[in-house]
């Protein structure tokens, strides 16, 4: 479409612009606790739900139009990508797995999930990785992309572990 | 002399005016350009090579014309990189002339040779095809070239010929995707035909499209077309083909056997794992008209099926 920017080929640049995005900015979210350990900057953690929303609004509009412009809304087409192609398959389970935090992710839910809230958000941990390899199994050829988020996914990860050792350090058991 | 199926169809009446010009138009343009000191990619061959060729007119085909900046602008040639964009913003950094093509293997006459020797006394046609690419998409383009048989005859293969194998450059210091170290591609790119399937009068070498000669994005200075398979099996810039006896190996098979065969024919019934090949996005596609069509069996050239014959396709995929 001239001038739309999106090159020869708009609709997949459209479905691709909005998942590249929509992976940057949930490795975003999960540096954000890292961040504000590191920096000393604890009040960071405050931003962290906005950034996830973020995230999770770019994935949902990277689904919308992988749904409208590749699928065309076509349900059987649909249907067999999620069920026939590994990389489809490992997407839309991040995104069922993305689903619940984004709807808990209120205040209110917050306090009536107790405890519990922050078990289920640790859901957002598989749902990377699985996004991850959504991102590996669909390249082809040339293996950059899903290298390099793959070695961020694993440096915030180290982190979270570090630090995990840390703290049972400094609280030894009693 | 025209070899049209149809009388009187203007090349207009099945292509956008902006899209086909006339031979003519292109060849004052090329020359003038030219004259004028402007700067056109460099090729292998002048650009009065091509002008000063006569070229028999193509058959019609009666589908939509891609455009030429999609089609130059919109490419896999890995050895540039891995998104469409990166062979026409990189390839530039290849030089192409002068350009040798290496034959060998199952010849009487070996050698190497000069691209402008090579192609000495052969005759010049436009083919406007079908291109289907693995990936789902497709195109309609106009080829300048020459059935391969042509070329392969010169050197007289051998009766033990069973199998062409053709090698794209290999040129790290001007291919920055053969120096990447995220590619998994073991350069340099191979392709193959059996024998029978170069020589079938549909697989050509091109060295233009649309009335020019090739760009570097798209293989120049030749490369080969093969459409009624998967775009990856139609190779570009070649420099090496060699006859052998035992079927060769191809890159896409090598790295993906699940996924890419040694055949490759363009077949709408055998799935492929990351795309469905029922269907195809016709270029130009739009955001809100992706222009969906139906994939059709050989690319909808059926005369190539004979070659096929009691051959299990879903298996020899
Ligand atoms: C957490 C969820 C997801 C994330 C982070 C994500 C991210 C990505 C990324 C980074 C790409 C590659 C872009 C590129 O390299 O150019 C991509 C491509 C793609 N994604 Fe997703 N994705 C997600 C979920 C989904 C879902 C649920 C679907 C559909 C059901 C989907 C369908 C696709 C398709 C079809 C492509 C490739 C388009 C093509 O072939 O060009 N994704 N995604």
């Amino acid at each position: 479409m001239p001038g739309s920017g999106l090159g020869p080929d708009p609709a997949d640049e459209l479905v691709r612009t909005l998942g590249t995005w929509g992976l940057r900015i949930l490795l975003l979210t999960l540096a954000v606790s890292p961040a504000s350990r590191v920096l000393r900057q604890p009040r960071l953690v405050r931003f962290r739900r906005m950034v996830g929303l973020w995230a999770f609004t770019y994935i949902v509009l990277h689904f919308i139009a992988y749904l409208a412009v590749l699928a065309g809304f076509e349900l059987a087409t649909i249907a067999a990508d999620v069920v026939k192609r590994p990389y489809i398959t490992v997407g839309f389970s991040a995104l069922l797995m993305l689903i619940p935090l984004a709807v808990t992710s209120t205040r209110g839910w917050q306090r009536r999930l107790g405890r519990r809230w922050r078990m289920l958000h640790r859901l957002v941990y598989p749902a990377a990785v699985a996004a991850w390899t959504h991102l590996m199994w669909l390249s082809k050829g040339g293996f950059m992309d899903p290298f390099v988020y793959g070695a961020i996914l694993i440096l915030l990860f180290g982190e979270r572990v570090a630090a995990r050792f840390r703290r049972a350090r400094r609280s030894p058991s009693r | 002399m025209l070899i049209r199926t149809v009388a009187d169809i203007k090349p207009s009446q099945i292509t956008p005016e902006h899209v086909y010009r006339s031979r003519r138009r292109f060849m004052r343009e090329t020359l003038a350009l030219a004259g004028a000191g402007v700067a056109l990619p460099a090729t292998a061959l002048p650009a009065a090579w091509l002008a000063e060729r006569a070229v028999r007119p193509a058959a019609p085909l009666y589908e939509t014309m891609t455009s030429e900046s999609d089609a130059t602008s919109y490419n896999n040639f890995y050895e540039f990189g891995t998104d469409k964009g990166d062979p026409a913003a990189h390839a530039h950094e290849m030089t192409i002339d002068p350009w040798t093509v290496e034959v060998s293997g199952e010849v009487a006459k070996p050698g190497k040779i000069g691209l402008e020797d090579m192609l000495a006394g052969i005759d010049l046609e436009e083919r406007i095809y079908r291109l289907r690419c693995v990936e789902a998409w497709s195109m309609v383009i106009p080829w300048i070239g020459f059935p391969v048989k042509k070329v392969l005859d010169k050197f007289e293969p051998t009766g033990n010929a069973k199998y062409v194998m053709f090698e794209t450059l290999h040129r790290p210091s001007e291919m920055r995707g053969q120096r990447s170290l995220f590619s998994s591609i073991d350069w340099p790119y191979v392709e193959g035909l059996r024998l029978d399937e170069a020589n079938h009068p549909l697989a050509i070498f091109a060295v233009g499209m649309y009335g020019k000669l090739l760009p570097k994005q798209n293989g120049a200075p030749i490369r080969l077309v093969v459409p009624w398979k998967y775009g990856f099996k139609s190779i570009k810039s070649i420099v090496s083909i060699r006859l052998t006896e035992a079927r060769p190996v191809n890159t896409w098979n090598d790295l993906q056997p699940r996924e890419y065969g040694f055949y490759a024919n363009v077949n709408p019934s055998v799935d492929h794992p990351r795309w469905s090949q029922a269907r195809e996005r016709r270029f130009p596609t739009t955001l809100f008209r992706p222009n969906w069509i139906p994939t059709r069996m050989f690319n909808g050239y059926d005369e190539v099926a004979g070659l096929y014959a009691g051959m299990d396709l879903s298996r020899y995929y």
